[in-house]
């Protein structure tokens, strides 16, 4: 192919990765919902046996939306922009096709398998690593398709400088593969059942303890580095200035914030842990690292939203800009957030409740889940080849989900603090002045709003689903390609 | 420098490998051997107690409760002494938990009794009103994994080297002598409570989740 000829992109792994976003997107943020309402109110958590519990469905609510949603929209997103950025076509070797689509598929089997083995009750317990050592073994087989699928795309490139989002798929990959490896080593027990009629699911963790926490949450906060920070960004990188027509403010900023981020990000896995009997310098340097990270993530939002400079127009004409600039705005949040919560003696109220939730939620709300669904809307039209099919859907859609994201962690911010000084409270004579059920009871009305933001939430994403159902069946067929801003049918 | 790496791929994955890898490798080397030496007195558990932590772990109870005390006064007073490292040595996982939306549990077995556990695990806000808590009467129906919690058990002893069989500490023998012991264990437990269906689970050979979960709460002291 001559390499001023237009290349014709191929979406078809795309597509499959997209409906997976919004097939798990939907389970998740329902079970999500459930457990949210089953806090305020507790008989909900009766009403399926044993399957129906809190505790067996938070598992499944946390992996739904984290390995389910969010990594489908990674791959979605890796598919579409690696191919445009290393200007390539996955349509021009059968190999690296083959390999995608395997990679599709081996994934959603993997989490339907998921879905089922966590409502069952086989589960690891360590959190973000649930999944028996079976289901381990499958993820490797498909993180590793990824990489085959990456590094083939990016040997097969015409443009030879990789591109900034690229940086950060990469770094996605390599630090989950490596962070997965170690957390997930265990030993399956059958093979020393001497005997015994024992499960084949059950595993026991290569560390104990102490140690096990530790690589535990190195793991669990770099997971959340890795799958909810770093793609995110490799995907506003591209589709910001790819929407709004604008180039991206400063290449020396992108560069600082990337390899800031690298360096600073894993240190910061101690601050779960502070309090802990891990060692005591280790708290130390979690908690000033989490304080450093401030830098490489507001520079990279920073960097995102100085490209809108000039041109904040079209936050007033374009939803999908909106959703974009609304996700920057909750990373910086978010990553302001992180790192007071990070700080000991804010820490020490803030453990264990819900203001943790809390943050969680206006990242990967917020952040995540804004930025992955103003991909799709920018995609839809490129790889259907038609208009999206209504505007007004996207306004309603992006209010419905920011008022819901504002319930949700105003609600959790109030509840965390209370229970945090409620835990700690004195009377005048030295005892401690509530017992554990008080501060429970006081969280209901807390609860219950929490529950409403979610249920915003999802609403909200309903609507997306619909309307990018629309846009696939119904939407007006474009004649060529649009270059910057996304049609859209009002 | 950098736009150099831009346009080596394999260079710059190298690269960002080691930037990324680094505090990892610095942060849990030096103190790994340190960490996972027990405490004095801390034994590893009976098959028993691990088939009630596997119950803990299939439902995850460490979703709302936590197994580590803070070195604060207002967490001494409400739960007992802070944890020590040692005292996990033979936790595989560890189940500290992120989150108390119940209380902390590493010391229940000093204040909470079987009794009290089997009420509660039937109806929860019978025993504390107000309580948000699920009901779990399929524990009392349904059976625990023994065989499971002793291939537990000898995996810690076979790969690990936990102490098992050692002078003053559980025994574990063969499977069969296991699941002997594990069931005279579970009748001590059932003969202090109420259930008549879990009593004769017992007295037939059976160990239903209830009674393994409840032994192995008693023994987090």
């Amino acid at each position: 192919m001559q390499s001023n000829a237009q290349l014709e992109y191929d979406y078809s792994v795309v597509k499959l990765f997209t409906f997976s976003t919004i097939l798990f997107g939907i389970i998740g943020m329902l079970v999500g919902v459930i457990i949210a309402f089953q806090l305020a109110f507790p008989e909900l958590s009766n009403l399926a046996g044993e399957y129906g519990t809190f505790g067996r469905l938070r598992p499944l609510h946390t992996n739904g939306v984290a390995f389910g949603f969010t990594v489908s929209g990674i791959f979605a997103t890796w598919y579409y922009v690696g191919q445009r950025t290393l200007k390539m076509s996955l349509n021009e070797s059968k190999f690296l096709m083959t390999v995608a689509k395997l990679h599709f598929w081996l994934y959603f089997i993997t989490i339907l398998l998921a879905v089922v083995t966590l409502i069952t009750g086989f589960t690891t317990s360590k959190e973000y690593a649930e999944l028996e050592w079976p289901l381990d073994l499958l993820v490797v087989v498909w993180w590793v398709l990824w990489g085959v699928a990456m590094f083939g795309m990016i040997g097969m490139r015409r443009e030879r400088t990789i591109y900034v989002s690229t940086w950060y798929y990469m770094s996605s990959f390599l630090a989950v593969a490596m962070l997965f490896l170690f957390n997930n080593m265990e030993v399956p027990t059958m093979f020393w059942a001497n005997g015994a009629p024992s499960s084949a699911m059950h595993s026991i963790s290569m560390y104990a303890g102490t140690n096990d926490a530790l690589v535990q949450w190195w793991y669990g906060h770099n997971a959340v580095a890795f799958v909810f920070t770093t793609p995110i960004i490799g995907m506003i990188y591209y589709f910001l200035p790819k929407e709004s027509g604008q180039n991206v403010f400063s290449y020396k900023l992108s560069v600082l914030a990337f390899w800031g981020l690298m360096f600073v990000y894993l240190w910061a896995g101690g601050h779960h842990l502070i309090y802990s009997t891990v060692p005591d310098w280790m708290q130390t340097m979690g908690s000033a690292m989490s304080v450093v990270l401030i830098l490489p993530s507001w520079g990279s939002a920073i960097n995102m939203l100085l490209t809108m400079k000039g041109e904040w127009g079209q936050l007033q004409t374009s939803p999908l800009i909106k959703f974009m600039i609304m996700a920057s705005t909750f990373y910086m949040l978010s990553t302001i957030e992180g790192p007071i919560q990070a700080i000991k003696s804010v820490n020490a109220i803030a453990h264990f409740t819900d203001w943790i939730p809390g943050h969680v939620h206006d990242g990967t709300l917020g952040w995540v889940g804004f930025m992955i669904m103003a991909s799709i809307f920018h995609m839809a039209p490129r790889m259907f080849k038609r208009e999206i099919y209504s505007k007004k859907l996207m306004e309603t859609q992006f209010w419905i989900q920011t008022v819901g994201i504002v319930l949700y962690f105003t609600s959790m911010w109030i509840a965390g603090i209370t229970q945090g000084m409620m835990w700690r409270a004195y009377d005048e004579y030295g005892s401690l002045l509530y017992s554990f059920i008080d501060t429970v009871t006081v969280l209901h009305p807390y609860y219950t709003l929490r529950g409403l933001g979610g249920l915003f939430y999802l609403i909200g994403f309903l609507l997306f689903a619909f309307n990018i159902f629309k846009t696939m069946t119904s939407g007006r067929v474009l004649d060529k390609e649009p270059a910057n801003a996304s049609p859209m049918a009002s | 420098m950098f736009h150099w790496l831009e346009q080596r791929p394999f260079f710059f994955a190298v690269m960002l490998f080691l930037t990324v890898a680094f505090a990892g490798f610095i942060e849990i080397v030096p103190d790994f051997a340190k960490a996972s030496q027990p405490t004095v007195g801390t034994k590893p558990k009976t098959v028993l107690q691990l088939a009630g932590r596997q119950v803990y772990i299939k439902d995850s109870c460490n979703a709302c409760h936590s197994q580590l005390i803070r070195p604060f006064k207002s967490e001494t007073d409400r739960y007992g002494m802070y944890s020590l490292s040692g005292e996990y040595a033979y936790d595989r996982p560890f189940l500290w938990g992120s989150k108390r939306t119940g209380p902390d549990l590493h010391r229940v077995g000093n204040y909470r009794t079987t009794d009290w556990h089997e009420n509660h695990m039937m109806s929860p806000s019978d025993v504390v009103p107000g309580s948000i808590m699920p009901k779990y009467p399929h524990m009392f129906t349904n059976s625990a994994d023994v065989a499971t919690a002793y291939a537990n058990a000898n995996t810690q002893k076979s790969v690990f080297g936990v102490p098992y069989d050692k002078k003053g500490m559980p025994k574990l023998g063969s499977w069969e002598d296991a699941k002997a012991q594990a069931l005279e264990d579970a009748k001590k437990i059932a003969a202090d409570m109420k259930n008549q269906s879990v009593k004769d689970a017992v007295a037939k050979g059976e160990v239903p989740e209830i009674v393994a979960l409840i032994a192995y709460l008693n023994s987090l002291k």
